[in-house]
């Protein structure tokens, strides 16, 4: 769920396949950490443009792409997901644990040990009560997903109910042994993935427990925050006690200090970029400036594919789309390749019809509304929505569309609510910022009739789109915190998604069909969203720039750029 | 005359939209068109023209044409007539501008009236209430306002004002600006309730009503009408700012404000889509101060109210 800040969404942490389309110079395949190191290429300021900070600095706090990609470099949990390019970046290694942990009691108990002889950026060595105290902080301090991934562990439900009082008894340390003990209260197939994100990012034992802002957290990484502030700048220098233990858990970086500056326009950015006065641009292109760079700057310029959705989620719970014609017929009125063109051409984007990803595990291509049917998406079919509607008896109702008011969400806002006048409806739409709009969308007080938004997965797994986005637990009736924003709720899928994530356990590649199944069932007999497109993401630096190396997971490796 | 004379071509050329949309150019003005294709010079082109250049990203709308019934300004993102999105945007701009005026400075004329000519509790009670809207600076309540309820609307009484509708710009732009008319009026009819005439009405036993209709208002009138024009002006700006800023006229419909937002994102490559309704709210807008100016020299020679706002 984290925010993609500059899409003006929150998904969280993005990725899947990668398909760069041009090869950058130095650009290469090998893994990041495991190729070698090539002190040569070591030192300069690596420069950062982003149009706004990311939010607190944080790391059990914040949930942007933003600086969980800056994270990468400056914080370690006991696994992570491996620094090295491609579809193994997917794969789970060990970090500040010595090894993967040994799972017993079914399933129910995880056991680390931890490395020795590591530091914080702050001197200080990293020991088992620093693990137990991160652990309990993160409820503490209110982490965005204590309650709906941590929670798992025994104990965690209580730390969820009354944060001050927490202890987390599920979680328990050995001094003498080095050893740290998760004892879960459930299965959960994919609480290692869980760890392996930011927020499980190790931190020193005497952490204030509560949101630290502006103030760097001390970590374990190559970098440090040496100084924050959300209106101009973010300095990143190196960990004067970093030595690398395990280069595919946390490689040494290349430049000596990363700065990310903030408060310019994307135009200034792209354009400051291009002189070579910046080296990246966090922010989404500007659609006005894509056919200049893809002409001039082409070799400065990768596309990866996400494994993300773009998708209208509509309300189930009240009119018009409490009736499934109603939500069929916005399924066949669109034309998905209308927004692909709203978002920057086929080169960016491709139509979806399906709730998981193309790429992603248990996605089948079908393609239930589309003219003709069939498993490809073939445009609309705009008299079979007219006829559902007119069926339906919605004709006439007003239907309000909520969406951001960033330029490529609000300009496909304006196609959807065209569309939906064509249909019959009387539509309109509603442009709100994107700080606000994630959350009022998901509010059903609000009585959000249909929103324009997207999610971007946190790790690989089908649960993190089916259960998290359509499952009767993420449903929470007058909450800003009830991210299955089509308030869709329905028994006998949630039944099946339970069996699914079982059986992902034991039979990954069975349960992979299983969710498969799902998605067409979802789609087919219930048709809560209209998916619309899986977007491609845009890395633009500059010419200076060697070694870009991207994590399906992560996105670009920050400190694994050479700017010398 | 002459601004006089712009005023009235701009709103009869904006009172025509849609005779020019669906008659001339034959062209929706507030659905997209983003598969539609145009014939001009003899080709058909794509109002929505993918680059086919380098890596061949990013989808660019058609220039201006030049021809008067056929995407004159070209298209927007969305493959829409720019021009006739003008013409509607005009109509929106005016009518908010005019109304908002006309509510501004109607409710600030009863403000001014009751508060400088009863003095005592009333004026103490109207003061501190314009006092109140006038420490908030003018934008920022603007945006405040809209933000809350642009979204959602509002209900006072019968009164039911849906999210879009354009009376929501209408009445936060009246509001924010009555303190603006009222507090000077105040101030003329304080100075007026003084003059012998009023103090003869009041001592040959005339009602409050009568002096305030028949001595005092039309001592008044001439300076509301110096202020009208000055009010339609800043008004439309303030819409037009609103609108940019995403919280004023809510899309499909078009403003001045919303189509230089449209055009913001096409700046490098189709800079008229920006610049024709800068244009027209410059040309607008100074025409307005330049008929306040000529109001004022014709029935406030003494020039009371210059630089009053």
């Amino acid at each position: 769920m984290m925010k993609f800040k500059s899409m003006q969404k929150f998904g969280v942490l993005t990725s899947a396949l990668a398909l760069t389309l041009t090869g950058l110079a130095g650009f290469s395949a090998s893994p990041a950490g495991a190729s070698g190191y090539q002190k040569a290429h070591a030192g300069g300021t690596l420069t950062l443009l982003a149009s706004t900070a990311g939010g607190t600095l944080d790391p059990q706090v914040n949930y942007t792409l933003q600086y969980w990609q800056l994270y990468q470099a400056t914080y370690d949990g006991l696994v992570t997901f491996q620094k090295v390019n491609g579809q193994a970046s997917f794969t789970v290694v060990p970090d500040l644990a010595t090894a993967l942990p040994k799972i017993t009691n079914g399933g129910k108990t995880y056991t680390f040990t931890l490395r020795k002889g590591i530091k914080f950026s702050n001197g200080q060595t990293v020991t088992v009560n620093d693990v137990k105290a991160t652990f309990v902080r993160l409820f503490k301090v209110s982490n965005p997903n204590s309650g709906s991934w941590y929670n798992a562990i025994a104990g965690g439900d209580a730390c969820v109910a009354t944060p001050t009082s927490c202890t987390l008894s599920g979680l328990t340390v050995n001094a003498a042994t080095n050893t740290v003990t998760f004892n879960l209260a459930k299965v959960d197939p994919e609480f290692i993935d869980q760890l392996a994100v930011p927020f499980a990012a190790i931190v020193p034992a005497g952490t204030p427990t509560k949101d630290e802002g502006s103030t760097p957290v001390p970590g374990t990484g190559a970098y440090t925050f040496k100084s924050y502030n959300p209106a101009s700048s973010l300095v990143m220098v190196r960990n004067p006690y970093f030595k690398v233990w395990n280069a595919k858990a946390q490689p040494q970086g290349y430049p000596n200090k990363i700065v990310e500056k903030f408060g310019t326009t994307v135009e200034s950015e792209v354009t400051a970029v291009e002189n070579g006065q910046a080296d990246w641009v966090f922010d989404p292109l500007p659609a006005d400036r894509l056919g200049e760079i893809s002409t001039k700057y082409a070799s400065q310029l990768t596309l990866h594919q996400l494994t993300a959705d773009w998708y209208l989620p509509m309300n189930t719970n009240i009119a018009p789309f409490n009736n499934l014609k109603a939500r069929q017929a916005l399924n066949y009125a669109i034309n998905k390749k209308n927004i692909v063109s709203l978002y920057g051409g086929t080169k960016l984007a491709n139509p979806t019809c399906t709730i998981l990803p193309k790429g992603f595990p248990g996605h089948v291509d079908f393609c239930g509304y589309t003219k003709g049917g069939g498993s490809r998406y073939n445009g609309p079919d705009l008299a079979k929505a007219q006829a559902l509607v007119a069926a339906s008896g919605t004709k006439g109702t007003v239907v309000k569309l909520v969406a951001t008011n960033d330029a490529v969400n609000s300009s496909v806002a304006q196609y959807i609510v065209s569309v939906l006048n064509q249909i019959g409806y009387k539509a309109s739409v509603v442009l709100q910022s994107a700080n606000i709009q994630f959350n009022y969308i998901q509010n059903t007080n609000n009585k959000v009739q249909i929103s324009l938004t997207q999610w971007y997965q946190d790790y690989p797994a089908p649960s993190d789109f089916i259960n998290v986005l359509l499952g009767c637990s993420t449903f929470h009736k007058g909450s800003d915190n009830s991210i299955n924003i089509a308030g869709f709720c329905n028994a006998g899928i949630d039944a099946q998604i339970k069996a699914a994530e079982t059986q992902s356990i034991t039979d990954p590649k069975a349960a992979n069909a299983k969710w498969g199944q799902i998605d067409k069932t979802i789609m087919a007999n219930y048709a809560p969203w209209v998916p619309l497109i899986n977007p491609k993401l845009t890395d633009f630096v500059s010419k200076r720039v060697g070694n870009y190396k991207f994590s399906l997971e992560f996105y670009m490796y920050v400190d694994q750029l050479w700017v010398k | 005359m002459g601004a006089l004379g712009v005023l009235v071509f701009v709103a009869l050329i904006c009172l025509c939209a849609p005779l020019y949309a669906n008659d001339w150019a034959h062209v929706n003005a507030f659905s997209s068109n983003i598969n539609g294709r145009i014939f001009i010079d003899g080709h058909w082109r794509s109002v929505l023209q993918a680059n086919t250049q380098g890596l061949g990203l990013g989808v660019s709308p058609i220039g201006p044409t030049w021809h008067l019934n056929n995407y004159f300004l070209g298209a927007d993102s969305q493959g829409r007539d720019v021009f006739a999105r003008l013409l509607y945007g005009g109509r929106d701009s005016l009518l908010i501008g005019a109304a908002s005026a006309l509510f501004c400075v109607f409710f600030a004329t009863i403000s001014g009236l009751a508060a400088g000519y009863f003095g005592g509790v009333i004026d103490w009670i109207v003061s501190r209430l314009l006092d109140i809207t006038w420490a908030f600076p003018v934008y920022l309540l603007a945006i405040s306002l809209s933000v809350i309820l642009v979204s959602s609307g509002f209900s006072v009484g019968p009164l039911h004002v849906q999210a879009g509708s354009l009376l929501l710009p209408i009445i936060i732009i009246a509001f924010i600006y009555i303190p603006y008319v009222a507090r000077p009026l105040r101030g003329i009819v304080m100075t007026l309730r003084e003059r012998e005439f009023i103090q003869a009405a009041i001592g040959s036993g005339a009602s409050d009503w009568r002096i305030l209709r028949k001595e005092i208002l039309p001592n008044v009138a001439p300076s509301i009408i110096v202020f009208f024009p000055l009010m339609v002006a800043f008004n439309m700006l303030t819409e037009s700012a609103l609108s940019f800023l995403g919280v004023g006229v809510q899309p499909p419909n078009a403003s001045w404000g919303t189509i230089i937002n449209d055009g913001l994102d096409l700046l490098y490559t189709r800079p008229w889509v920006a610049m024709a309704p800068g244009l027209m709210i410059v040309i607008t807008a100074g025409a307005l101060n330049l008929l306040g100016d000529g109001f004022r020299d014709a029935f406030d020679p003494k020039a009371k109210l210059r630089g009053s706002i």
